[in-house]
């Protein structure tokens, strides 16, 4: 029953991945842009996780975790980028 | 005291001596002559004793092994040759010390001409001493360089930066030349040592590449004393102070040449070719220097060209190859320092009195300054070779050695051409004394002239009493000349030297000389008009025709290969490597595929999709460069992610931590740049880098798949066996930056850290330059948000400080074991602080960086190199690495490796150069206009209400 729930999983993050791809292709602003790449990298957490579930090892979990971490910092500095020009004043 | 060790010290006395100058300076202009005179005095005191022993015929000399792989050696060794010059050098050396304490102004730093007069005065030693030809090549170079900086010293003085270019490139070209030569000798013999080259003549003479050697090695000798045709440059140097000429030009750097032809006397000469280049050559220069110097109005240049007569006569000495002619060299070489040092400084003393060295404004100067005169006269009388001066002594040999020298089959060219000459150097001599200090007195000097201080004559005067003693007393210097024309031949000569040799067929020539020469004088007036009417090839124009044409051609050649344009850079790297590629897979061989192709699981595909989507993307779309930001981010998230796949979850880190912070770099960057990139290329030029980029990128794929469908042996295996018993950690990737690979890494924290200053020092001198202005000048999008800190942001990253810090310090500690490490621990402690920069703003972030980041990397770097010195104490190797156990009661047992003291070094120059390069980068939008706030945020809802964030804003601003 589970490897079905993580194949599912698989399968909507992984579109996830595509549709942001396709959005942040499209725009048409910067900010669905950001949004977009912001997703990806939830998502891609997202498959570290169900990996690490299907594999059964906690590694994966810690590795997602930093990911996580540092991940949104990128989209802070966009988000500076796009409102003031530039992100350290 | 005979271990001979005391000519290292002597050869290295004035180097170090050369430090002093520079700092006693500051005490006064007599302290800083005395100081710069000391280690001159040193050197000569302890050379004097060694002249017991090399006057016994031994010879002296030390070994300091420097490179033996490269067969290169500190040695030194003194015989009678090394003792002749070295004397010469320290000697006149000390008397030019004083006289240019007289001779500089106030306004000349003197100082820096000290410093640069012990440089050269350590490289000549060096040349003279040397037992070892890579060395001499060292020394010889630094006489080159030290001799640009002192005939350059009067940096105002175009034809003094001029002539100091010429004479450098010149002698160097003749020391490129040179070092060839050497290199060819210690091949035939097997040996970079002097006395192993000296002992096999035979070897060289026999050797089909003798000829190459020689020419080359000429080329070197013939540079540097000025021999036709490269004699032009010395006359140019004379824009040097004329101490420098005195010293340089007349007694020491020229004379390099004919050292080393001396020097290379036993293995070079008595050839056919040894002759007809070396003696042809040398009476060229001897005729041709003494007829140009008969026609030169400038003191100094009618001085400088008698120098290269005298070279001229020398070198043709050298090229006879006979014994006798040896000796006479020798004895011309303490001859011509003697006369021709005094005559540079009568020279100066009378461009120093009366403010012209022109002969045409000169004259009549006896009675005005008398005793410059009496040095000046006697001293030309020598120059001329008049009976009973010590020139006319090696002169008389020099013609005896002429008169039955047969050139060709020819007995009559050589004597006629000496005696030529002999006659212009006598016509020139005869010049400076009539036209200087002859005739009646004038009233149209530029300066009243009058006698110097005794200081600025004392020199000059010593050595014309020498002049007269050695003419006098010829015996005194036959144990000098004895002992060098014994270290030249390798044989037993019994020169006896003395006034009167009776009525010789070169006494004979020595009359018609004179009669001819004050001839020559009487007529000179009409003879000049008709030098002046005649065409002659002017060295400055055709030499600086000839460096404009390499200039012209070096630039044509770099603007077709380096222009500037990036892509075609690539495109030649690229092919270049496509190319050896191509022809390795073609003429090697590789083995057939032992790894099965694996299935590829739904998840990859899912990166791997996303991967070519978003790099499909930045090559359409690269033109807006936000996005293609955008778009690289996607790419560095999935290689992160492919990272955790690939069970490298440190790699995955260090790989997400780089890309934001570069992300950052960019969007700071990309503030004050333009937002689209313009179409440059044409459509055919775009398309044939497309087909490069896509066989290059093919190329790679192929490679990568070529070594993953097969098994190769490679040092991973190693790493991984040894990680935990040799570095004490299972974290392999860690042990291997640390331990392994410990020096790479010190290397590169500190190129991290050259990068990180380096950026900041360029982005320091833009901001004062004038881009400076141009961002002040600039215009700001009006359309921004108001919001500048929001509060949002603030609170949260300041709830993310400790825990990014935590978290950061938690990876630093179990790096050695699990995944992690100094590296990545830095890189996450900078994103948690640039995260409080962005929230708050750069003004109130510094007001709470207590630690500048240029002392960060710096206390990194000595961190990591304190860790690997610790290795030397316990008798290891540099950053040898030791770990053990610990043991505190309520805390678990834990290991301590000495890797964390390195990887703490790692972690502080990472943590350094990141916050320096974003400091820098966002320091420009200060210059550009843009307020500061020390407030943590824009809106603080604690404060008092009716105080508004933009008012507040303003003040702090102001």
């Amino acid at each position: 029953m589970i490897a079905m729930a993580l194949y599912f999983g698989f399968a909507c993050f992984g579109l996830g991945i595509f549709m942001c791809i396709w959005r942040i292709a499209r725009g048409p602003t910067a900010a669905d842009r950001i949004l977009a790449l912001d997703t990806i990298v939830i998502n891609t957490i997202a498959l570290l996780i169900l990996y690490g579930v299907h594999k059964g090892t906690a590694i994966y979990y810690e590795a997602s975790m930093l990911v996580a971490m540092v991940g949104f910092v990128s989209t802070v500095a966009y988000c500076r980028f796009v409102l003031r020009g530039d992100i350290i004043e | 005291m005979n271990d001979g060790s005391i000519l290292a010290l002597v050869a290295i006395l004035p180097f170090l001596g050369a430090l002093m100058p520079g700092l006693m300076i500051r005490a006064g202009r007599n302290a800083c002559a005395s100081f710069t005179a000391v280690p001159t005095i040193l050197a000569l005191l302890l050379l004097g004793t060694q002249v017991p022993a090399v006057m016994r015929g031994e010879v002296v000399s030390t070994t300091i092994e420097w490179l033996p792989q490269l067969g290169l050696s500190a040695s030194f060794f003194l015989d009678g040759l090394g003792l002749l010059f070295a004397g010469m050098i320290l000697g006149v050396g000390l008397l030019i010390i004083l006289y240019a304490r007289f001779y500089l102004s106030g306004d000349d730093p003197m100082g820096q001409f000290y410093t640069y007069l012990l440089l050269f005065q350590g490289a000549m030693l060096g040349i003279v001493l040397s037992d070892n030809i890579l060395l001499l090549l060292i020394f010889w170079e630094l006489t080159s360089l030290s001799s640009f900086l002192l005939i350059g010293y009067w940096k105002h003085l175009p034809e003094g930066r001029q002539g100091a270019r010429m004479a450098l490139t010149v002698t160097g070209a003749g020391g490129l030349a040179m070092i060839g030569g050497m290199l060819i000798l210690g091949n035939i013999v097997g040996s970079y040592n002097l006395t192993d080259i000296l002992a096999q003549g035979e070897l060289i003479k026999a050797s089909e590449w003798y000829m190459p050697a020689l020419i080359l090695i000429l080329i070197g000798a013939f540079t540097k004393s000025a021999q036709f045709p490269f004699h032009f440059w010395l006359p140019h140097a004379m824009a040097a102070p004329t101490p420098v000429s005195a010293y340089l030009h007349s007694a020491t750097m020229v004379k390099a040449g004919i050292f080393l032809m001396a020097r290379m006397w036993p293995v070079l000469a008595g050839t056919e070719p040894w002759f007809y280049i070396v003696a042809t050559t040398g009476l060229i220069t001897m005729v041709l220097g003494a007829v140009i110097a008969l026609f030169k109005d400038d003191l100094k240049a009618l001085l400088a060209f008698s120098t290269v007569s005298h070279l001229g006569l020398l070198t043709m000495l050298l090229g006879f190859g006979t014994k006798a002619a040896v000796i006479a060299a020798m004895f011309h070489i303490i001859n011509h320092l003697t006369f021709k040092a005094a005559l540079f400084m009568t020279a100066g003393i009378v461009d120093h009195e009366a403010h012209t060295r022109d002969i045409k404004r000169l004259g009549g100067l006896a009675k005005l300054m008398p005793i410059t005169a009496i040095i000046g006269v006697i001293t030309a009388l020598s120059m001329a070779g008049t009976i009973p001066l010590n020139g006319f002594i090696s002169k008389e040999m020099m013609l005896e050695e002429a008169a039955h020298t047969v050139w060709y089959n020819n007995p009559w060219i050589v004597p006629v051409l000496a005696t030529l000459g002999a006659c212009f150097s006598v016509a020139y001599s005869f010049r400076f004394i009539f036209h200087v200090f002859g005739g009646p007195v004038r009233d149209d000097y530029p300066a009243k002239p009058h006698d110097p201080p005794f200081g600025l004559y004392a020199a000059p005067a010593l050595l014309t009493v020498l002049v007269v003693l050695i003419g006098a007393m010829p015996f005194l210097a036959e144990p000098l000349v004895t002992a060098a024309a014994n270290a030249v031949t390798g044989l037993d000569t019994h020169p006896h030297l003395k006034l009167w040799h009776g009525v010789t067929p070169a006494l004979w020539m020595s009359v018609i000389a004179f009669a001819v020469g004050a001839l020559l004088l009487m007529t000179q007036a009409k003879l000049n008009a008709g030098w002046l009417r005649m065409p002659r090839p002017e060295a400055k124009v055709i030499f600086d025709a000839i460096i404009e044409r390499c200039v012209a051609f070096s630039k044509a050649f770099a603007r077709s290969t380096h222009n500037g344009v990036m892509s075609r850079y690539l495109a030649f790297l690229v092919v270049t490597t496509i190319v050896v590629g191509v022809h390795a897979y073609f003429t090697g061989s590789i083995a057939a595929p032992t790894r099965e192709i694996l299935p590829v699981p739904p998840l990859v595909w899912v990166g791997w999709l996303s991967l070519v989507a978003a790099t499909w993307l930045v090559v359409s779309q690269h033109r807006n460069r936000f996005r293609s930001l955008v778009f690289i981010s996607i790419i560095g998230l999935m290689i992160s992610g492919g990272f955790v796949y690939l069970s490298a979850p440190d790699l995955a880190l260090t790989q997400i931590s780089v890309e934001t912070v570069t992300i950052m770099l960019l969007l700071l960057a990309l503030y004050f740049l333009p937002k689209d990139t313009p179409a440059e290329s044409s459509t055919g030029k775009r398309l044939r880098d497309a087909v490069i980029a896509i066989a290059g990128g093919g190329a790679v794929a192929a490679l990568a798949m070529a070594f993953l469908t097969r098994d190769v042996d490679s040092i991973s295996a190693y790493h991984l066996a040894n990680s935990y018993k040799g570095g004490g950690g299972t974290n392999v990737v860690n042990v291997i930056l640390v331990d392994f690979r410990g020096y790479d890494t010190y290397g590169e924290i500190i190129v991290l850290g050259i990068a990180g200053l380096t950026i900041f020092a360029l982005m320091d001198a833009l901001l004062r330059g004038p881009a400076a202005k141009r961002l002040r000048d600039r215009a700001f999008s009006p359309d921004r948000s108001r919001d500048r800190h929001p509060l949002m942001m603030v609170v949260a990253t300041r709830a993310m400080l400790p825990i990014a810090v935590m978290v950061g310090i938690y990876i630093f500690l179990r790096g050695h074991n699990q995944p992690g490490g100094g590296f990545v621990a830095g890189l996450v402690i900078s994103i948690a602080l640039l995260m409080q920069y962005m929230a708050s703003g750069f003004a109130w972030a510094q007001l709470r960086q207590r630690i500048e980041y240029h002392s960060m990397i710096g206390w990194g770097v000595i961190i990591a190199g304190l860790t690997g010195v610790g290795a030397w104490l316990a008798g290891k190797p540099f950053l040898t690495s030791a770990y053990g156990y610990l043991h505190f009661p309520p805390i678990e047992e834990f290991e301590w490796a000495t890797a964390m003291a390195f990887d703490l070094g790692v972690f502080l120059a990472v943590l350094g150069a990141v916050m320096l390069m974003l400091y820098s980068l966002s320091r420009i939008a200060r210059f550009a206009g843009e307020t500061i706030n020390v407030a943590p945020m824009d809106h603080d809802p604690s404060e008092v209400p009716e105080e508004s964030a933009t008012d507040q804003d303003q003040k702090e601003g102001q």
